[in-house]
This record gives structure tokens, C-alpha cells and sequence, in this order.
């Protein structure tokens, strides 16, 4: 077997059982309330954490924090926490991206 | 009736997974030519994008087999990247214990970042759905994206090289995340989470194998819980 097929069929394999971890084994049974009050805070816990980095030094700048990425993701956020509409934050923080990078070059 | 509900349930799951075609487009494109330039056939990219559908990870296995990286540290590298999905398993758990096995293999198939902040945002706006309509909206959000993610890595492997840099599509990516989560700072436990998250993440970021991302986000879930409990405790 190839080494791509390995690598395709071993990250696939890793991958599907970290995703069914607490899905398989926990099921309906009842999580303690000090589980359920910490897996409240996932979304906006590992989503900002992983966005950060990449909004602060943007691989496509060579690492450089740009101020029309950083303009657009304030937008976006702003938008975002205000509406409440994802829709809106999306299409606010490109327009918001193209014009900045349009202005500032 | 539970059918029609589920019915519904699917249809809006597609509506709301639909925006995020506009990331999953760019971002498959973009692996399927660089696959496609490591010397990858087309049998392999669809392959990857169907048995593993990441793609952060994927991007990782791609960059380390271009340095030469062992195998097994191809695998286990670019498997640490998908960590974090453990929590969104967990967290999803609480929604969806009680739905059939088959059902929540499924699931985490395909569970994704878009996936996931579709899901959960809809389930924390209805907290009045069923298991079972939970469970059909993740599909509808899960049917209606992820597919793509395979056609546009083969469309990608393709049309090569022929998509302009000046797009900027590599900025897609962070803000619909940034979307994702940005509706969900309702109180100050959302936004204690959020800052700790964004702090302790550009301070680990040099931590290797995306370990800063877990311990932000770790830290994270820690402040949020803890701002909570306090606030309960005074009232």
C-alpha cells in the first residue's frame, strides 16, 4: 500500500473515532452538571481560539497582521454579537474585506 | 407527524448549512490543487476529502509529506489537528444521546466546524426540538455542505492552479467562523469564554501541533464555567 492510501485511510480512521468519542460512549446517559456547564462555553471557546491566529498573522500576508483582514473580522464580529444573524456577519465582513483591500491596496 | 417535523427539521438544517458552501467552495478548490501539484491522483483527492472531510488536517498531511515526514507522523500530526473535535462530540452528546447508534456514528462523520456551529446555533435558538429533529437538522446542514467539500477538491485537482491569489479566499475561512460564533456572545460567561479563548490562543500559538488551540479553547471553556458559577453564587 502506498504511503498516501496509509496516510488517507489511517487519518480517516483517527479522525471518525475523535469525532464519535462522546457521541458512542456517553449516549443518553446523563452528563454530571459540572460536564454540561463547561461544554456550554464549546462553540465560543475553540471557535475564536482557532480563528485568532489566523485573523492576527494571515498566512497570505507571510504572516503580517493586515489591517483590511483585521477591519473585516472586527465587522464581521460586531455584526455578528449585534444581529445575531450569521448570514449578515458573513456577507458584512466580506464586503468589508473587498472594500479594504480595494482602498488600502 | 414526528415525520413532517423531522421533514422540516432537514430542510431547515440545509438552509442554514447553505451559507457556508462559500467557505467549503474555496477552501476544497484550493486542496485538490495543491494535492494535485504533490503529484496526487484524482482517485487519492477524492479519497481524502471523502474519508476524512478536514480541512485543516488535510492541508497538514499534505504539508508534511512534502517535508519528507515519516508516515506515522503524517498521521498522528495531522489527527492532532482534529482534536478539537472531541469536543464538539461531547457537546453534541448532550443534544443527541438519545438518538439510535447508526445515527450518531453518522453524526460524527459529519462533524465539522460549519457543521457543528450550525447545529448548535439552531439548537441553542430552539431549545423546544426533539432529539430526532435535532438530529435531522444536523443532516440537512450536514447533506447540504459536505458533499461539496468533495466536489470542489476534484474540480480543484482540475482546474489546477488557475484560481487568482487577489480573491483573498483565504480569509473566508476566519470569518465565518468568526460568524459562527459571534451571534452566541449573549452573556458575559459567551464573552469571558471567547476573550480568554483568543488571548491564550495567540500566546500558545508557536505551540506545536495545534496543542495552543486546545489548551485556548480548554481555558476557555474554564472561564466561561467559572464566570457562570459565580454569577449564579451572588444572585
Amino acid at each position: 500500500m502506498s504511503e498516501i492510501w496509509a496516510v488517507i485511510l489511517g487519518l480517516g480512521t483517527l479522525t471518525f473515532l475523535i469525532r464519535f468519542s462522546f457521541l458512542g460512549l456517553v449516549g443518553d446517559r446523563a452528563l454530571p452538571g459540572w460536564a454540561m456547564r463547561l461544554l456550554r462555553y464549546v462553540p465560543v471557546a475553540v471557535l475564536p481560539a482557532l480563528v485568532a491566529p489566523l485573523t492576527v498573522w494571515p498566512a497570505a500576508t507571510g504572516g503580517f497582521p493586515d489591517p483590511a483582514r483585521l477591519i473585516a473580522a472586527g465587522v464581521a464580529l460586531g455584526v455578528g454579537a449585534l444581529t445575531r444573524s450569521v448570514l449578515g456577519a458573513i456577507f458584512s465582513g466580506l464586503a468589508v474585506l473587498y472594500l479594504g483591500l480595494w482602498a488600502l491596496g | 407527524m414526528a415525520r413532517s417535523a423531522h421533514r422540516r427539521a432537514f430542510w431547515r438544517g440545509m438552509r442554514d448549512g447553505a451559507p457556508f458552501i462559500l467557505v467549503i467552495a474555496p477552501f476544497g478548490l484550493l486542496f485538490g490543487v495543491v494535492a494535485r501539484e504533490a503529484g496526487w491522483d484524482m482517485a487519492e483527492i477524492l479519497a481524502m476529502s471523502v474519508v476524512v472531510i478536514a480541512g485543516a488536517s488535510q492541508f497538514t498531511a499534505l504539508q508534511l509529506m512534502a517535508e519528507n515526514a515519516p508516515t506515522i507522523v503524517v498521521i498522528l500530526t495531522a489527527t492532532a489537528v482534529n482534536l478539537r473535535h472531541a469536543m464538539y462530540s461531547a457537546s453534541m452528546a448532550t443534544h443527541l444521546g438519545a438518538v439510535p447508534v447508526w445515527k450518531r456514528a453518522l453524526v460524527a462523520y459529519f462533524l465539522v466546524d460549519q457543521t457543528y456551529g450550525t447545529a448548535i446555533n439552531r439548537y441553542t435558538l430552539d431549545p423546544g426540538m426533539r432529539p430526532g429533529e435535532k438530529a435531522a437538522f444536523f443532516f440537512g446542514a450536514a447533506l447540504g455542505t459536505c458533499p461539496w467539500w468533495y466536489v470542489f477538491s476534484v474540480i480543484g485537482a482540475e482546474v489546477g492552479a488557475a484560481i487568482p491569489a487577489g480573491l483573498a479566499l483565504d480569509f473566508a475561512v476566519p470569518i465565518t467562523f468568526i460568524a459562527l460564533f459571534a451571534p452566541a456572545l449573549r452573556t458575559a460567561p459567551h464573552v469571558a469564554a471567547a476573550v480568554v479563548a483568543v488571548v491564550a490562543a495567540l500566546a500558545l500559538a508557536p505551540l506545536p501541533y495545534s496543542f495552543g488551540l486546545l489548551i485556548a479553547a480548554s481555558l476557555g471553556m474554564l472561564a466561561g464555567a467559572g464566570v457562570e458559577l459565580a454569577l449564579e453564587r451572588r444572585r
